[in-house]
């Protein structure tokens, strides 16, 4: 019983973006195995499951465009809401005219990826979980297209399309060419909740594909 | 609080823009947003957003429940905020328990989406009380828009225009009149698609059916309260809404999306006006268990 997948996704634009520069946001070349992670967890997770990414396909090639969005620069506030929630007189509300900020975005447009994955079991599955069970509901999501939310690429605004990819080989934007991308996100490691830790990866795309089983991870 | 919704929607909004800028683009000095590559314009998510959430403020006038987050102006009454409902008695002790209570989080998060609109619909990014906890101030809304592509390539046109009365004392001495200009969208037809998650609105926000109407309100008459020197004459001329028969959806919202087509009339050169367009809805693509309305 296999419990791999491939899973096409493609959408209009997508933003990954480099840790290094996430005030005026600039997009890796790429999908990183973590928003990978992200638009299958979109489609299904469960608790006694962890997606582990194989390798991604890149089969359009690499285009940037930019786009300079008027932000707010607060969060909600938890204090205040607390004292709100408490019955105190605070103003609970972000004026978007003083807490404005203009940030830049370098987006990436027309992206297609194929993401090959396959899932573990983590050990906090019910006695009822099974692999095939998770592996027949997976199936079933991506041949009807159903979702828990609908997956986007990188940042919200960007919703993914996704479907099963069934043919082999897989055909990429970048046949017979090597390309580096240096280093790029490879996941957070949430093993210690008080302590998310980045960790990176050496990104070499082989003939548009980027291996990521066994890759040595730098944290 | 209402039952939250119970089916997956996605959605497709036409509106046009007649002599307007629709959304100026601030790396391109206000020009509408265009890309540079395609001409084809743009308007963003956020900008629509913006419109959502001022038709909500401006109807519901912070009633119960429908308070808006992230306002454009400093609201009026800004001294009269203690209208809120409090949580309830029992929950009154809370600060106090900010340490003990592992739960705090979630109340916060619960009491903003209750009293909410903006944050019930399209989530927001909250402090917490727990330290790198990266996850638990975030609230994803299940509503989702993506950015509004035009129809057709759009030309902008720069108006050059003049004024009578002149800022400074300095200048009025030199001239009697300035110039300023404008850029404007002779017309453009724009479309833009949403996604609505019946999970997310069940697990987190508690997004109701009677939001869902008042969404669709808010959506159809977003530019009607909008009206300004800038934006010239916009309206939505289309809403069409699918709705799944499931909570996880029934089918790929691509090909939803594929069945409306959106086309310029064959004799037409240069669309000026929304009846220079068809718009066709290919009903035999879409599966029988998704409810197709067009609500206007």
């Amino acid at each position: 019983m296999s419990r791999g997948v491939k899973v096409r996704v493609w959408g209009d634009m997508a933003l990954f973006s480099r840790p290094e520069m996430k005030v005026e946001r600039c997009s890796y070349d790429v999908i990183t195995p973590s928003a990978a992670r992200g638009v299958l967890e979109a489609i299904y997770w469960h608790p006694g499951m962890i997606w582990r990414i194989d390798r991604i396909h890149v089969r359009k090639p690499i285009q940037f465009t930019s786009v300079r969005r008027n932000e707010v620069k607060s969060k909600v506030q938890a204090s205040s809401v607390l004292n709100v929630m408490n019955g105190g007189n605070k103003d609970l509300y972000i004026c978007s005219k003083d807490d404005i900020v203009q940030r830049a975005a370098v987006l990436l447009k027309d992206v297609e990826y194929v993401i090959e994955a396959h899932f573990d079991m983590s050990g906090q599955a019910n006695d009822s979980d099974n692999p095939g069970k998770f592996k027949d509901i997976i199936m079933r999501r991506l041949r009807r297209g159903e979702c828990y939310h609908t997956p986007y690429l990188g940042c919200r605004e960007f919703p993914a399309n996704f479907e099963l990819f069934e043919e082999d080989p897989v055909v990429t934007a970048y046949e017979g060419q090597e390309k580096d991308l240096g280093y790029m996100l490879y996941d957070f490691d949430y093993s210690n909740p008080e302590d998310i830790q980045p960790m990176f990866f050496r990104a070499v795309m082989r003939s548009g594909v980027l291996d990521v089983r066994d890759c040595e991870v730098v944290r | 609080m209402a039952e939250a919704i119970k089916n997956r929607y996605e959605f497709v909004v036409l509106f046009d823009v007649e002599n307007g800028n629709p959304n100026g683009d601030p790396d391109a000095g206000n020009l509408p947003r265009i890309d540079p590559e395609s001409g084809y314009g743009l308007v963003t998510d956020v900008c629509l957003k913006r419109k959502i959430r001022n038709y909500v403020e401006t109807v519901k006038e912070d009633a119960q429940g429908y308070k808006i987050y992230i306002k454009e102006d400093v609201p009026l009454n800004r001294s009269d905020s203690s209208a809120y409902e409090f949580l309830g008695t029992d929950e009154k002790g809370i600060k106090d328990l900010k340490k003990k209570d592992p739960q705090v989080d979630s109340k916060i998060r619960d009491f903003m989406c209750r009293n909410f609109f903006d944050i019930r619909t399209f989530g927001a990014v909250m402090t917490t009380f727990v330290k790198a906890a990266l996850n638990c101030g975030q609230v994803r809304g299940p509503v989702q828009l993506g950015f509004a592509r035009s129809i057709d390539p759009i030309i902008s046109q720069e108006v050059t225009i003049t004024r009578v009365a002149i800022t400074t004392e300095k200048d009025a001495e030199n001239k009697k009149t300035e110039m300023g200009r404008k850029n404007i969208v002779p017309y453009a037809l724009y479309r833009v698609e949403g996604y609505i998650s019946a999970n997310l609105a069940r697990k987190v926000t508690g997004f109701s059916e009677e939001d869902l109407e008042l969404l669709w309100e808010a959506i159809i008459n977003m530019f009607e309260i909008d009206h300004s020197a800038a934006r010239g004459k916009m309206a939505v001329r289309e809403l069409i809404v699918f709705k799944h028969s499931k909570e996880l959806g029934d089918c790929p919202a691509y090909r939803l999306f594929d069945a409306i087509e959106v086309e310029r009339k064959e004799d037409v050169i240069y669309p000026r006006k929304y009846s220079d367009y068809t718009v066709s809805v290919h009903e035999e693509q879409i599966p029988d268990s998704v409810e197709v309305s067009r609500k206007m």
